[in-house]
């Protein structure tokens, strides 16, 4: 007689697959290979970023000095956080914990949040001090010589456009998350059966990744701060 | 009509094209052979090997031959190898015009090509240039990327906003060949032609005689300099607030975060535009941007203005004879 | 075995549900390769209908069947539609859909409803991209070059720019499910060395989707942000650079013409199999020559550039390069040469449009290598030569390997056979029409016609002219098949199984298949392409 987690498991093993072991590893190797899409997504752009970067450090010197530190600072810890959240979430849905499960996932949502508030915070700032690229530039750049004038609207350009693609990417992942958390409340998940709750993680940590790279990147270019 | 003028080779009016036209007669030798054989092979195998109803020859099962992989992988790699190295050569030697080549410059714009005689002579799509010499064009767009072709020289390079590319050729025979704009610039871009027509030397020389009576660039140029007050501190001595451009052409500059720069077309170009990118080393970054108030032409004459303050025996005569070579950086001497 | 007597219909994936929802909501990769056929060829006979114009206007030197702006326009979207919404998904998304899974002996792809989101996007893309031609069209070229694309077209160039950018994650899709499927759902003792080589070339493809398509995408979207934002990224005005545009997009455009060419070798690999009875020659060298190709296809894409203001280390670099990467190819095409010898070779429909593709794809492919010499490349970039080059490529290349495998596989995918008379003449036609189009273009590219000019000097009117017939003769080998083929879904006689007595695992099924496939599934214990077991006699009358 199957205990009622294994009927829970076999219930969700999809019709095309044999058994769940090869949908478990199915899903799993589909979502990596989805993330090494995105790798090569935001690949693009940090490859514009290098090429600028070298061409005209000054002007990328003057647009991170006019990053928030602070700011940057905080939505880095509130995103290692979730990932650690995320990761006793797994660890929690290994021991078929859904409602530890749903707390922790529900955290990373409102983390997550926050992120994107402050993100929101910032680039309201950034609107107040003239530095969206294009018709709405109105920044000082008396600092700045030649050609780095003109690159300092590049650097915010790129700026905006990975920070954006990146929060966009937030998103997304707090929606999954949200999925998840549901059905983890109405006890969907189990010991056997819980790669969903894997594979959303490691999308989640995925996006984490993608701003440990452009923390540094964009904001500590300037060694001066606050 | 039809079929008497079918061109089926481009005429050979340059030096580098015969050496361009053996290399593909190469190649069309050894891909024709390759194509013929593997078109042979696949014909004698399917009329030899086709099945027929009243024979029921079985196929003959082979695996493979590792011999026979490693011939066909190494021999056509060889082959390729010669290829490349013979494509390389003649490309490199397109890359370098000879250090003596007389100058024209070029500005492409939608849709026409404009170009400039060191003597001063303008043409619009039309070329002159003397047979037997070799011509090195420096050539920069206005607005799009356009590619300056001429087939009958075996010679394109794109032209490219914001930045000089060069190219070079040495005409072998008079006559007047196509010119080509052969990058997508937009909506006459097939009308983007125009003719480069190769004279003898001395009827080139009648040719830019009869020029505009402008002046040669050069003097344009320095008549520019001193209009736009370029001459009010870049003096031809040491005590102007911008390096003394006497000799700099085609020289290193030392700039002041320590790297060296050669003063070609492109760095004289960007220090007229954007003179905050590259500081001298010992002066201060007080040059005003001439961004939008020189045309790409005026930049061309102002080059060449600074490049005849290398060359003492063709030079104009100046107001300011050089005496004392530029400042030296020296610590503190900022 | 074949048979023309009715018999009590049973289940098969055509039959099992009727109705539009049944289709637009189907999870059934069998279903979802038909309704991509449908697509792609309605996309086709756009692009289609773009060259007509086109060929039309070459006729005459002077641009006097259309402006100069509307011929810009017929050649742009002649080459998007047909790269993006034609090449690209075809083979992959009609044959690698359907026939992957049966391969390996799987009830479907990993993620069925992931396969039905990529058609549904491909749809949503398609239909931006008839927007677009139906609203003024773009004029930018396929290759979307700044600062034209961004600052002077007047043109519908960022809906065309998203167009391209949606349909791609129907491409990165469709390549993360075959990747996986191949990975995790081959049956029982089908092992990597057991698959048919149309696997192994579609796993190299799917890489390639998976890995280039993503840099296309963002690039694409770069140039729509410039252009409605003004900022400059590729705008040397303000400090930006176009050349990085060319280098972006041709890392992900060259390894594209490796997605576009992989899956026809896919096809190549069965079809001459089947048409010699023989055992393909050197397996594993051709599985890895596919590998091969699609690793150094993403280390070659300067070699558009190669004129473009590229330094010239740079540019030797990519060329030795490129000559690395004919290597692989030059293998696979000796590969199946050598399949054919003394084997017995039948000249079905199939196996005259392989024989197509291994001529003309030799030609094309060498033509590559006259482009890889820096020193022609500099005279015939940007002209005809580098059309004829890629057109002998994907046409005589890879459409030909499309039809050799609609062909081949129609009586597994309908159930019926198409009739091997009309085919045969489809065949014939292409061949003539293709060559007659595409030759003369060598010709005109080294004798200095440039690449997509409205009007053109006159003593190149006669070459044109030659082209444009052929281009005639080559447009009604195409509608050949668009017509006998739906008759034959009503009137073709009925196929059996394995009508070619073909190894493969799709063939032990019946045709059409039943929705899942195989009643059992199947454990395999023999090698690919065991002719020397199969019977030598392909049954089908030639």
């Amino acid at each position: 007689m199957p205990s009622s987690t294994e009927v829970v498991a076999q219930h969700s093993l999809q019709h095309h697959f044999a058994n769940m072991e090869q949908q478990r590893e199915s899903s799993t190797l589909g979502m990596w290979l989805f993330l090494v899409t995105e790798i090569m997504f935001f690949g693009g752009l940090f490859a514009s970023y290098l090429v600028y970067r070298l061409l005209h450090p000054g002007a990328f010197e003057f647009g991170s000095e006019h990053m928030e530190f602070w700011l940057g600072t905080i939505n880095t810890v509130i995103l290692l956080c979730s990932s650690l959240t995320v990761a006793l979430s797994v660890h929690a849905a290994q021991l078929g914990r859904n409602k530890i499960v749903a707390i922790l996932l529900i955290i990373t949502v409102l983390m997550g949040l926050g992120f994107l508030c402050i993100k929101g915070v910032e680039y309201h700032n950034h609107w107040v001090e003239g530095s969206f690229p294009g018709h709405w530039w109105h920044m000082d750049t008396s600092t700045l010589r030649g050609d780095d004038v003109s690159a300092a609207q590049l650097f915010f350009f790129i700026y905006f456009v990975m920070t954006g693609l990146h929060a966009l990417h937030v998103f997304i992942g707090m929606v999954l998350l949200s999925f998840i958390a549901y059905f983890a409340l109405k006890g969907h998940y189990t010991a056997e059966y819980h790669n969903p709750v894997h594979v959303s993680g490691l999308y989640w940590h995925f996006v984490d990744l993608v701003w440990i790279f452009l923390y540094p990147l964009l904001y500590l270019i300037a060694h001066k701060h606050a | 009509m039809f079929f008497h003028d079918v061109p089926l080779w481009p005429v050979q009016a340059s030096a580098g094209a015969g050496n361009v036209d053996w290399l593909f007669i190469f190649l069309i030798a050894v891909t024709g052979f390759f194509t013929l054989l593997v078109f042979a092979l696949l014909i004698i195998f399917a009329v030899r090997y086709r099945a027929k109803e009243n024979d029921n020859r079985p196929a003959t099962q082979i695996e493979g031959s590792y011999v026979l992989e490693a011939t066909w992988t190494l021999i056509p790699f060889g082959i390729f190898m010669v290829m490349f190295v013979w494509g390389a050569l003649i490309y490199v030697n397109e890359a370098r015009p000879p250090a003596n080549a007389m100058e024209i410059y070029c500005v492409g714009k939608q849709w026409m090509w404009k170009f400039q005689h060191p003597e001063g002579v303008r043409e619009i799509n039309t070329l002159h240039v003397p047979v037997g010499r070799d011509v090195r064009m420096t050539m920069i767009s206005q607005d799009v990327i356009h590619s300056f072709f001429v087939p009958a020289f075996r010679i394109k390079q794109d032209v490219l906003p914001g930045r000089y590319t060069t190219t070079w050729f040495h005409a072998i025979r008079p006559g007047t060949y196509h010119l080509f704009c052969a990058e997508y610039c937009g909506t006459q871009h097939s009308g983007m032609v125009g003719e480069v027509v190769v004279m003898e030397p001395a009827e080139y020389q009648t040719w830019l005689m009869g020029g505009t009576g402008e002046g040669t660039m050069a003097s344009t140029g320095q008549k520019l300099f001193q209009e736009l007050g370029c001459s009010s501190c870049h003096r031809s001595d040491t005590q102007g607030r911008g390096p003394n451009l006497v000799g700099v052409y085609g020289k290193p500059v030392l700039l002041d975060d320590g790297r060296s720069v050669v003063a070609d077309d492109n760095y004289i170009r960007e220090s007229i535009l954007s003179p905050g990118a590259k500081i001298v080393a010992g002066f201060q970054p007080i040059m005003p941007t001439f961004q939008g108030i020189v045309s790409e032409e005026q930049l061309l004459s102002l080059i060449a203005y600074v490049k005849s303050l290398s060359q003492p025996e063709e030079r104009e005569p100046v107001s300011n004879r050089p005496a004392v070579p530029g400042r030296v950086a020296t610590p503190g001497n900022k | 075995m074949a048979t023309t007597a009715a018999t009590v219909e049973r289940e098969n994936y055509l039959n099992a549900g009727y109705g539009l929802k049944s289709w637009l909501l189907t999870t059934d990769h069998k279903r979802i390769a038909i309704l991509y056929l449908i697509s792609i060829t309605f996309m086709f006979f756009i692009g289609g209908f773009f060259a007509t114009m086109i060929r039309l206007e070459l006729l005459t030197p002077a641009g006097d069947l259309m402006t100069s702006d509307t011929y810009n326009k017929m050649f742009s979207m002649h080459g998007i539609v047909m790269v993006f919404f034609f090449l690209i998904p075809s083979i992959p998304a009609v044959l690698g859909n359907f026939l992957i899974p049966m391969m390996i002996g799987a009830k479907d792809l990993a993620f069925p409803r992931i396969n039905l989101l990529s058609w549904y996007i491909y749809t949503v893309s398609a239909g931006m991209m008839i927007y677009v031609i139906l609203n003024g069209g773009v004029d930018t070229g396929w290759t979307f070059y700044p600062p034209f694309s961004t600052t002077y077209s007047n043109t519908n160039v960022v809906i065309a720019g998203l167009a391209v950018f949606v349909n791609g994650f129907s491409s990165i899709l469709t390549g993360l499910n075959f990747i996986v499927t191949l990975h995790r759902m081959r049956a029982p003792g089908l092992s990597w060395t057991r698959l048919p080589l149309f696997c192994w070339s579609h796993y190299a493809t799917s890489v390639i989707q998976v890995l280039g398509t993503p840099v296309l995408a963002i690039t694409l979207a770069l140039v729509a942000l410039e252009r409605l934002f003004h900022i400059g990224i590729f705008d040397p005005k303000v400090g930006g650079d176009p050349v990085l545009f060319q280098h972006l997009f041709w890392f992900y455009s060259h390894p594209a013409v490796y997605i576009m060419i992989l899956p026809s070798m896919a096809v190549m690999s069965e079809v001459i199999t089947c048409f010699s009875r023989k055992r393909i020659f050197g397996y594993n060298f051709v599985a890895l020559a596919s590998i091969g190709i699609a690793v150094l296809g993403f280390l070659v894409w300067a070699h558009h550039m190669f004129v473009a203001g590229i330094s010239v280390y740079a540019a030797l670099v990519f060329s030795i390069l490129s000559y690395f990467v004919a290597v692989p190819s030059a293998i696979k095409v000796f590969n199946w040469t050598a399949t054919m010898y003394k084997g017995r070779i039948y000249l079905h429909t199939p196996m005259l449009y392989a024989f197509g593709f291994i001529g003309l794809f030799t030609m094309g492919g060498m033509t590559g290598l006259f482009l890889a010499a820096l020193g022609i490349d500099v005279h015939v970039t940007d002209t005809y030569f580098v059309v004829a080059h890629f057109h002998f490529i994907m046409v005589g290349g890879a459409v030909m390997a499309y039809l050799s495998g609609i062909h081949f596989w129609w009586p597994k995918i309908t159930g019926r056979m198409y009739p091997e008379a009309w085919g045969r003449i489809a065949a014939g036609l292409v061949f003539a029409g293709f060559n007659l189009t595409f030759l003369p273009q060598f010709v005109l590219g080294y004798v200095g016609m440039p690449r997509r000019y409205h009007a053109y000097a006159p003593e190149f009117q006669v070459l044109n002219v030659l082209s444009t017939a052929g281009a005639s003769i080559l447009a009604l080998g195409y509608l050949l098949p668009l017509i006998y083929l739906l008759w034959s879904l009503r009137y073709g006689e009925i196929a059996g199984n394995n009508p070619w007595q073909a190894a493969g695992l799709e063939w032990t099924t019946a045709s059409p298949p039943p929705t899942y496939n195989f009643e059992e599934t199947p454990v395999v214990t023999w090698e690919a392409y065991n002719y020397d077991e199969l019977p030598q006699e392909v049954p089908v009358a030639q």
